[in-house]
């Protein structure tokens, strides 16, 4: 029975409780045992006993939720020492909508420290392990919830994406990740890194999956003021083809150095598989594609300097006592953070002080502004933009960890569509040399419902079987 | 690119002690990501508008209607030190 | 610069607290002297996760005050975050306007307005004396009641001129926030704040001097006692040829002393950039129609219409006018009998307000109708001057209606030929070297008879009749 369970993805396990065919006692118990059985530190909190029962579409499949989402009584710790065993008095709009539509939650992920990471080795409590090969890293900042989904360990799991955060965790563990359109999901309740950028989202096993976990996610929050109503329902895709689908492929960008050549090779096996359903492939330019980084790296350090700014020992989190104020607030902050933060803490201030602001930050603004302009423009001829979601697969724990920059490069391709707030979604195209390897599909604003749709069609024909254990084998 | 005084000031602002050990490392790791984010300026953004907000939305406010606020207790729950039903802190100096 | 005559240049900085029903980014309660920290939730503690979400209401009670300013209201406008650290500021940075206001330029009396724009207040830090925690340090308390209260930040051109007119023009700006029912505008109580910017330059030209910023200043005469200390400390520097420092000054007013703020100031570097958390607000046909409609009259059209429609003097238009709760007064009074001249009825309210010193007109014992059939009964000569302010005295002790005290009193006016012309025929009759000289043309002695008549009466009489029935008992034309 216990490996009939863990067969069943979350939309079959929702439908077999709804039919009575499963207990949720038995399904709630059997990721509770997995989650607290992990080996790869992908939980930072694992429930002792399931909540309450709520009756709801999701009927008790319970969901691994990103230690960034505040849980009332829960710790919420954003993988940050400065929070450690903070438990806030309030949940977060994203988990109660999600607990609203009768999914527990199972218990916290780790995760990089605010966020802020591609491997999740930026983490107070220690990396995640990547489950195809625990001596690699699972990607970042979501680390802990895709090692999660992908291991078993949680039927599907909330993340989070401010760069790349969901999509591309999901690419190097071999799941599906959506990473949504601005203001789609509320923010309220998630620990802010950067928060024009930020947005939450599913780690599923696979696209029907992420669809109805999306579906109960998104929703206009009065406490989120940067918040819309998603204008139309989200389907379940059930789409087999891409006849008449237009797919733009940037040429310029997914042709530069620094992809590895199985990367590559599965990315052109995904075009022709797409080219056999029907789409048609073009060339496209984002020109501004190689700024878009750089202003990433600038516009979101800057907002999480002045976020970050209320830990300063007052209120709640660690405190170093020092006597004075001045060094009580500095010596708990240079305690509190991890190295990565506060890289980033003291970029972003120098990208706001006096005398830099136009040319750091208020730059960037504009770049935004540009890459905006030209992901609109591809998607007036193109109905989506792919490459693949990450230049690499999954890198060895430590081996970029001396060089920040090397690390910034694995959000190469999915900044472009958080600069502009556009949705896309990481789905697995095969593996590289064991390896999984993601393909990201992109669409103009909203238009969740046809990036599912397509992603569904791909995910079909490709065929991959997101078990590490099996080793991706169809 | 960024020189130890200006560090110091910048980590002033952010209220970020940086012990004397850790300087040059910092320094050196600032400048170079500040050099590599240094190519937007190449960009021609001439009549470029900066981009602050993502989306439209158009009834942000919020009507003004009280809500229970939380209790004294639970507010007071998380803070490293209380006192006099508030939350304990060395003085400011100069005050 | 000695020898050269100095004018003080003077801008005022003004926070009001909005009388709104909850703060400006949460649905906390205002909090009135509540115990500490019962009015805080996950937004004004700034807690990790939460979110701003402004308050309309703020929003058009900034709309109202830009309209009273005269102000330029912005069509789009947007919150910036002001960033540095405080305990009284949880976030780590204040919600504020930047460099798109609510409301741009305008002009209330005869200064000018810089800009209007909304902000969250601060926390309270109060003194806790020595932790027992670490030797010898001090420490403070936070109560986050206050923070996160609506504040409307009123920043004048730096037009005024002496402590006189800032103190007069703080006035008017009260009494405009008054009206308009946006704000308690309580100096004691914290919900009308000022600074003031202070220097001096010679006068004639445009130069600006070094100016200090006096903080903080919680009521009329310390504003005013302040600005002049600070203004003849200035001068004092200047005229002995040292300068003056750019700095944040404390004026106490026990001991008429100004002192720095902040010894070591530091640069300031506040690091603002648009708040992510929060679009930019649109400001539709609606809200400036809702603005516009509950708009009541202003003291600058009141003082207007007093003049130009109700014909009081420019003098006690604007005494009435700038000061609401006496115009309001006033009002009750000319409504309670429309057929009384307004000018009569003024005189009695100012009469009335003579005689109360600080207390408010309406929260005397002398209700408008009353002061109203006062006016009438002097209107009508049923009572002389002297004998309505008797009235006036007795209603102010003791309240009650005018005609009962007349009648219980006996002060109805000796009025008629037919009482008057005896007692002033026997009056002249008694003084007949006045008499005479009255006859020849020196009115000088009337004042005499007219006493010696209001003797008789117990001053029952009117002097003007008095005086008519003189000439005509002598003849004169
Ligand atoms: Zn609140």
């Amino acid at each position: 029975m216990a490996d009939e369970i863990q067969e069943l993805s979350a939309s079959a396990a929702a439908a077999a409780i709804a039919d009575g065919g499963l207990a949720r006692a038995e399904l709630f118990e059997h990721y509770r045992a997995r989650a607290a059985g992990d080996e790869l530190n992908a939980f930072t909190w694992v429930a002792e006993q399931p909540p309450a029962p709520v009756e709801g579409p999701l009927s008790g499949v319970p969901v691994a939720v990103k230690d960034l989402f505040c849980t009332e009584g829960i710790p919420s710790q954003a993988g940050s020492k400065i929070l450690a065993g903070y438990c806030p008095p309030y949940t977060a709009t994203a988990v109660a909508n999600l607990e609203a539509a009768g999914a527990p939650v199972l218990g916290k992920t780790n995760q990089d420290e605010f966020a802020m990471g591609s491997s999740n080795e930026n983490s107070a409590f220690g990396p995640v392990l990547n489950p195809w090969d625990h001596s690699r890293v699972p990607g970042g900042s979501s680390g802990g919830s895709a090692a999660a989904v992908a291991a078993g360990l949680a039927p599907w799991a909330l993340g989070t994406d401010t760069g790349g955060s969901i999509r591309q965790p999901a690419a190097l563990c071999g799941i599906v990740g959506l990473k949504p359109t601005y203001g789609a999901v509320s923010r309220y309740g998630m620990i802010a890194f950067a928060s024009s950028l930020d947005s939450a989202g599913p780690l599923t096993r696979d696209v029907a999956d992420a669809a109805l976990f999306y579906r109960h996610l998104v929703g206009r929050d009065s406490a989120d003021a940067t918040s819309v109503a998603f204008p139309e329902a989200i389907e379940i895709p059930t789409g087999e083809r891409l006849d008449g689908i237009t797919l733009a492929v940037p040429t310029g960008l997914v042709d530069g150095e620094g992809i590895e050549a199985g990367v590559r090779e599965s990315f052109e096996a995904s075009l022709e598989t797409a080219r056999s359903l029907g789409a048609t492939i073009v060339g496209c330019e984002i020109p501004s594609a190689r700024y878009a980084l750089s202003a990433y790296y600038v516009i979101a350090p800057a907002e999480a300097s002045s976020n970050l700014a209320r830990f300063d020992g007052v209120r709640y989190g660690l405190r170093v006592e020092e006597g004075r104020l001045d060094e009580m607030y500095t010596e708990t902050r240079h305690d509190g953070f991890g190295a990565e933060v506060k890289r980033r803490i003291l970029i972003g201030t120098y990208a706001l002080s006096s005398g830099y602001y136009d040319a750091y930050y208020g730059r960037a603004q504009r770049v935004r502004t540009v890459v905006a302009r030209e992901l609109g423009a591809i998607f007036e001829s193109a109905d989506f933009i792919v490459t693949p979601t990450s230049p690499t697969v999954a890198f060895g724990l430590g081996d970029r960890t001396a060089d920040p920059l090397s690390m910034y490069l694995s959000d190469l391709f999915t900044i472009p569509m958080s600069l502009a707030g556009t949705p896309a979604i990481s789905i697995p195209s095969g593996l590289s040399e064991g390896l999984p390897v993601g393909l990201q599909i992109c669409g103009p604003a909203f238009s969740e419902n046809r990036i599912l749709g397509a992603a569904h069609a791909l995910e079909q024909a490709i065929g991959f079987d997101g078990s590490p254990a099996r080793g991706g084998a169809s | 690119m960024i020189d130890r005084d200006e560090l110091l000031h910048v980590a002033r602002l952010a209220r970020l002690a940086l012990h004397e050990d850790e300087l040059d490392a910092t320094a050196a790791e600032l400048s170079s990501i500040l050099e590599h984010v240094a190519v937007i300026e190449e960009l021609d953004l001439e009549g470029v508008e900066p981009t602050a907000h993502i989306g439209d939305v158009s009834d942000s406010l919020r009507a003004d209607t009280a809500r229970p606020s939380l209790p004294r207790d639970v507010a007071l729950a998380p803070a490293p030190a209380v006192r006099d039903d508030g939350f304990l802190v060395p003085s400011p100096q100069g005050e | 610069m000695a020898g050269v005559e100095l004018e003080p240049v003077i801008g005022l900085e003004i926070h009001v607290q909005l009388r709104t029903a909850t703060k400006m980014f949460c649905s906390c309660a205002l909090g009135f002297g509540e115990p500490p920290n019962t009015r805080t939730c996950p937004v004004c503690l700034g807690l990790p996760g939460a979110l701003p979400v402004a308050n309309a209401e703020a929003i058009h009670y900034g709309l109202m005050i830009g309209m009273a300013l005269e102000s330029e209201l912005a069509p789009v406008s947007t919150f910036h975050r002001k960033n540095y650290f405080y305990p009284d500021l949880p976030k780590g940075y204040q919600i504020s306007q930047f460099d798109l206001p609510l409301c741009s330029g305008g002009k209330l009396g005869a200064v000018k307005i810089h800009r209007v724009h909304l902000e969250e207040d601060a926390a309270k830090l109060n003194h806790a004396g020595a932790s027992g925690r670490i030797q010898g340090a001090d420490s403070s308390v936070v109560d986050f009641n206050r923070g996160g209260t609506p504040l409307a930040e009123i920043v004048t051109e730096p037009e005024i001129r002496s402590a006189e007119q800032a103190g007069e023009w703080l006035r008017l700006l009260r009494t405009t926030l008054r009206t308009l029912g946006v704000s308690d505008v309580n100096m004691e109580e914290g919900s009308l704040r000022c600074d003031a910017n202070i220097s001096l330059r010679p006068v004639g030209t445009d130069q600006l001097g070094t100016k200090t910023e006096l903080k903080n200043m919680n009521s009329f005469r310390f504003i005013e006692r302040g600005i002049r200390a600070e203004v003849e400390r200035q001068r004092a520097l200047i005229e002995a040829g040292e300068s003056v420092t750019q700095e944040t000054l404390h004026f106490d007013p026990k001991t008429e002393s100004i002192t720095s703020l902040r010894s070591k100031e530091e640069a300031h570097d506040y690091r603002y950039f648009p708040e992510p958390d929060l679009p930019p607000v649109v400001i539709t046909e609606t809200m400036l129609d809702r603005a516009a409609s509950a708009l009541p009259e202003l003291p600058a059209a009141r003082e207007q219409r007093y003049v130009e429609q109700l014909g009081l003097s420019p003098e006690t238009a604007r005494l009435f006018a700038w000061r609401a709760e006496l115009a309001d007064y006033f009002d009750a009074v000319c409504a309670a009998d429309t057929s009384l001249e307004p000018q009569l009825c003024a005189n009695w309210v100012t009469e009335l307000q003579g005689r109360l010193g600080e207390q408010e007109a309406e929260d005397s014992k002398v209700s408008a109708d009353a002061l109203a059939q006062l006016a009438a009964l002097v209107a009508s000569s049923a009572i002389n001057q002297g004998g309505a302010k008797q009235v006036l005295d007795e209603l102010v002790a003791n309240g009650g209606h005018p005609a009962g005290i007349v009648e219980a009193e006996g002060l109805e006016a000796v009025g008629g030929a037919e009482e008057l012309a005896p007692i002033v025929a026997a009056a002249l009759e008694a003084n007949p070297d006045l008499t005479e000289r009255l006859r020849g043309g020196d009115m000088k002695p009337i004042g005499v008879i007219i006493g010696e008549v209001m003797k008789q009466t117990r001053g029952r009489a009117d002097g003007k009749e008095v005086t008519a029935l003189v000439r005509q008992q002598l003849g004169l034309s």
